[in-house]
């Protein structure tokens, strides 16, 4: 079992305490009634799948019942660090990572 | 004051109240089982449970709990307690107070007294969530059956309260004592953490306190 750091709670708790919520990082337009159906519909039902790290919104389901940000390596499953939602990561993806041979 | 609409929810006529265990008659258990129990269950039932929720970081929000209640406002994680309340930190912006039976609707109007003009919510949620206390040299190890949170004492100290996964479910783990615990329960399944209890706690001895 995993061990996640919540930064409100400041202690690692097993990982069953916590659901996944999906993608981080995904601003609502702005005005919504100006996208065109392509925008709205990225917006809603599209999301990076990468390999390497991704940045997910995590909920402390079990403790504190907040929502927080994590870094994981999708590759090694690797969580690198979690912070609150507002700031920005310390790890990001260093350049798209497609290597050869990969099916784009 | 707030334009909230604050009233007195527990009857104060001689309606009968009957706690989430009222069904399982644990009155008619008290004093039975082992002589040396290493378990000791006592029902502190139908207090008065508050949420506040406010936000942490104001001082006055901070200095307004207090004026109200003479406790300080508790930090991530820990539990402060004054007599028979107490008040526990369950999130960045939320805080559980618990107050001894029918003092709850004072306690609420003094809070929103003292904490006029703030973005706050004082929410009685007495019937909803019901309060077990468990005592004895092997109350830990009943714990450690139960949920994947470590309770040793190094992690666990006397005043700290969590919410965490405990057997099939979540609750709230306080320490109040070097062998008291509380657990906040849900009322809903109060019976299932009844026999839970009791279950895991068998080979130890499991007495009812009044």
């Amino acid at each position: 079992m995993l061990h996640i750091f919540c930064p409100h709670c400041g202690e690692l708790r097993s990982e069953e305490e916590f659901h996944v919520s999906g993608q981080a990082h995904i601003p609502r337009p702005l005005d919504p009634a100006a996208c065109t159906d392509e925008e709205w519909g990225d917006y809603m039902f599209f999301r990076d799948n990468p390999r390497g790290l991704h940045h997910e919104l995590w909920i402390h389901a079990a403790g504190c019942r907040q929502y927080f940000n994590t870094t994981r390596d999708t590759v090694t499953y690797e969580i690198l660090e979690t912070y609150p939602i507002g700031t920005q990561p310390q790890f990001v993806n260093p350049a798209p990572a497609i290597r050869k041979g990969d099916q784009v | 004051m707030t334009t909230a609409n604050v009233y007195q929810q527990r009857p104060t006529t001689e309606a009968k109240a009957e706690s989430p265990l009222f069904h399982a008659d644990l009155k008619s258990l008290i004093g039975k089982g082992r002589s040396n129990p290493g378990v000791v269950l006592r029902e502190k039932k139908l207090l008065g449970h508050l949420t506040i929720r406010g936000n942490g970081h104001d001082p006055a929000f901070a200095a307004g709990v207090h004026k109200a209640l003479g406790m300080e406002l508790p930090g991530a994680l820990a539990l402060v307690s004054s007599g028979d309340s107490s008040i526990q930190w369950l999130g960045p912006d939320e805080w559980l107070l618990i107050v001894p039976t029918g003092e709850e609707f004072a306690v609420e109007q003094k809070l929103r007294e003292a904490l006029a003009g703030l973005h706050i919510a004082v929410v009685n949620v007495s019937g909803g969530q019901s309060l077990l206390e468990l005592t004895g040299p092997k109350v830990r190890e009943v714990l450690m059956k139960s949920t994947s949170y470590d309770v040793h004492p190094n992690n666990f100290p006397v005043g700290k309260a969590i919410g965490t996964v405990f057997a099939k479910s979540q609750l709230v783990i306080r320490r109040t004592g070097e062998e008291t615990w509380e657990l906040v329960i849900r009322r809903s399944f109060a019976d299932y953490w009844w026999l839970w209890l009791q279950d895991a706690s068998a080979e130890y001895g499991l007495s009812v306190a009044a």
